[in-house]
C-alpha cells in the first residue's frame, strides 16, 4: 500500500519541501490510507489524550499494584518538587513524576494509551504534560504533539521494533524517549530536521536496553526506565535545539537498534530469565509473588 | 508495513499492563470469539514464548479469556474475566509449552461448545497488534504487509465474486487473495489483503451476503 513517508529521511524531506510540521504529514498519511476525514482522526487522537490526562492524574493521587511491587513514587516525586530544592530542576522531574505516575496506573491495571506500547506508556505523556506547563500548547498543539509522535513511531515499528519480545527495552522506552524527543522540539518551534537529530541522539543512548522484568511484571524496572526515558527525552530536545546534531543518520541509528535488538539473547527479551529479573532479590520477589519455590541456584 | 495507522503507535487505549501481553492478547481471544460466532463453552489455551513465561504477570490468562468473552483491549471487565467466566458457566484451562515457534508472543486457543469447535493460532506483535496466523489447521499466509479479513463460507458457485463485488463497491482494492475449503460444498475460507484500512462498516456488508459464515480482520 502507497504510504507518504517509510523512513525518517522521506519524514523530513516531504516536511522541509512542502513546509508542513512533521504532525502534518502523519495526519495526510493517516487520512489517505484511512479515508477517514480530518476532523474524524483529530477526534481519536484527542481521545487518547483524554485518557493521557486521566492516568497522570489518578497516578499521581496515588496507587499501587497488586503484587506491591510499584505505585506511590509519582507521588513521593511531586512532594519533593513542592519543597523547591530539586537539583534536575521542576520541569525535568515534572516530566519524570508524571511518566512514573501513568506507568503505576498502567501497573495496576488501569486504563492507559500505548505509546507506543504500555510498558512504555508513560514517557509521551508525562513528557508532553510537563512541557505543557513551560509552552503553554493549545489543545491542537498538544494534540499534534501525538502526530509527532506517531510518525517517528510508525517508522520504527515498521522498520525496526516496538515489542520488548522482539527488540528488548530499546524497542520499547528507547523508541518512546526518542519519538518524545522529536515531539518536544516541534512543539518547541524546532525545525523538522531539528526533530530528528533529537530523536537519534536520545535512541543512541537507549540502544542495548534490554528487557528483563522481575517476575515478568511490567513494574520492576520499567517504571524508573519510564521514568529516565522522560528525562532522556528533554535533555536530547534541549541538546537538537541548542543545534547539536548526530554524526549517524536517524535511519541508520534505527537500524541499529533492529540489529542489537535480533541479537539480544531470548533470556533478554521479556522473557524474565536473565538481566534484574534473574537477580537473587528478582527471583525471591517472583516467589513470594507467585508463591512458588525459589531454585537453589 | 506491518503498522499502517498512527493509532498502532499511538494506542489503543487498553487496561495495561502490557500491549502485546494484555491488548494483542485480548485481541487474539476477541477474534477467534468473533469467527465462533458465539460464547465458546470452553477454552484451552496453550501458550508458547514469551507468553508461556511471562503470562501471569502480564494478565495475559484474564486478558484471553476476556477477549473470548467479547471484552475490547479498553474494557474494565478485563480485570474480572475469570469470576466473569464462572458466572456464565465457561470453563478454561492455560498450558504453557516449551515448544518454540515463530514468533516469541502465541497462542493457540482451542473453543468449543456442544454443536463444534474451533481452532485458532494468534500471534501478538507489538504495540497491541495481532495477527491469526492458523484456523482450523488452515495455515492463513499473510504477508503481513496489508489489512488482512477473513471470510469463513460456505463454498458455492458466486461467493468469491459477491465478496470482491461488496470490496469494489467500497473502492477497496484486493492486494492479495486466498480461497481454501475442506470438502466441496462444506466450509471454505477466504483470506483476502487489502490495500485499505478495513471499517466496521466493510465488515458488516460482507456479513450481510448470503452463505457467508463470519467475517473477521485478522490482521488490523
Amino acid at each position: 500500500m502507497e504510504v507518504l513517508f517509510k523512513s525518517v529521511k522521506e519524514l523530513i524531506s516531504i516536511a522541509e519541501s512542502e513546509n508542513k510540521a512533521i504532525s502534518e504529514i502523519m495526519i495526510e498519511q493517516e487520512m489517505l490510507l484511512s479515508r477517514r476525514s480530518r476532523e474524524e482522526i483529530i477526534a481519536q487522537m484527542d481521545a487518547s489524550l483524554v485518557v493521557m490526562e486521566e492516568a497522570i492524574e489518578k497516578g499521581l493521587k496515588g496507587v499501587q499494584s497488586t503484587s506491591g511491587l510499584t505505585g506511590g513514587d509519582a507521588v513521593l516525586l511531586q512532594q519533593y518538587m513542592e519543597k523547591g530544592n530539586t537539583l534536575s530542576g521542576n520541569l525535568l522531574l515534572d516530566a519524570v513524576s508524571k511518566a512514573v505516575a501513568t506507568n503505576e496506573v498502567n501497573a495496576a491495571m488501569g486504563t492507559i494509551c500505548a505509546t507506543p506500547t504500555a510498558g512504555a506508556a508513560g514517557i509521551v505523556p508525562g513528557t508532553l504534560f510537563a512541557v505543557k506547563s513551560k509552552l503553554n500548547p493549545t489543545r491542537e498543539q498538544m494534540i499534534n504533539y501525538l502526530f509527532t509522535t506517531g510518525a517517528f513511531g510508525f517508522v520504527v515499528a515498521n522498520n525496526a521494533s516496538i515489542s520488548g519480545a522482539a527488540g528488548g527495552c530499546q524497542a520499547e522506552t528507547g523508541s518512546a524517549a526518542s519519538m518524545a524527543a522529536a515531539a518536544i522540539v516541534e512543539m518547541a518551534g524546532g525545525t523538522p530536521q531539528q526533530s530528528a537529530e533529537a530523536f537519534s541522539i536520545v535512541m543512541k543512548n537507549m540502544l542495548g536496553l534490554v528487557c528483563d522484568p522481575v517476575a515478568g511484571l511490567v513494574e520492576v524496572p520499567c517504571v524508573k526506565r519510564n521514568a529516565m526515558g522522560a528525562a532522556k527525552a528533554l535533555v536530547g530536545a534541549d541538546m537538537a535545539l541548542a543545534g547539536v546534531v548526530s554524526r549517524i543518520p536517524t535511519d541508520e541509528v534505527i537500524e541499529a537498534m533492529h540489529r542489537i535488538g535480533q541479537t539480544m539473547p531470548s533470556a533478554l527479551r521479556e522473557t524474565a530469565k536473565g538481566g534484574l529479573a534473574a537477580t537473587p532479590t528478582g527471583k525471591r520477589l517472583e516467589a513470594e509473588i507467585f508463591g512458588t519455590k525459589v531454585a537453589n541456584d | 508495513m506491518k503498522f499502517r495507522s498512527v493509532f498502532d503507535i499511538i494506542g489503543p487505549v487498553m487496561i495495561g499492563p502490557s500491549s502485546s501481553h494484555t491488548a494483542g492478547a485480548a485481541r487474539i481471544g476477541r477474534v477467534a470469539r468473533t469467527l465462533f460466532g458465539r460464547q465458546p463453552k470452553w477454552a484451552k489455551v496453550y501458550l508458547y514464548g514469551s507468553f508461556a513465561e511471562t503470562y501471569k504477570g502480564h494478565g495475559t490468562d484474564v486478558a484471553i479469556i476476556g477477549g473470548l468473552m467479547d471484552y475490547d483491549t479498553f474494557d474494565e471487565r478485563i480485570k474480572t474475566a475469570f469470576e466473569d467466566a464462572a458466572k456464565i458457566g465457561f470453563t478454561y484451562e492455560f498450558i504453557p509449552e516449551e515448544e518454540e515457534m515463530d514468533h516469541p508472543n502465541t497462542a493457540k486457543i482451542v473453543i468449543g461448545d456442544e454443536e463444534s469447535v474451533m481452532e485458532l493460532t494468534g500471534i501478538s506483535i507489538g504495540g497491541g497488534k495481532m495477527e491469526v496466523v492458523e484456523l482450523n489447521g488452515f495455515p492463513l499466509r499473510l504477508s503481513g504487509n496489508y489489512p488482512a479479513l477473513l471470510v469463513v463460507h460456505q463454498d458455492r458457485a458466486g461467493l468469491i465474486a459477491s465478496v470482491a463485488n461488496a470490496l469494489a463497491k467500497r473502492e477497496v482494492n484486493i492486494a492479495h487473495m486466498e480461497v481454501g475449503r475442506k470438502e466441496k460444498g462444506e466450509m471454505a475460507l477466504m483470506v483476502i489483503e487489502v490495500d485499505q484500512l478495513i471499517d466496521d462498516d466493510i465488515i458488516g456488508e460482507l456479513r450481510a451476503l448470503p452463505h457467508i459464515t463470519q467475517v473477521s480482520t485478522i490482521a488490523d
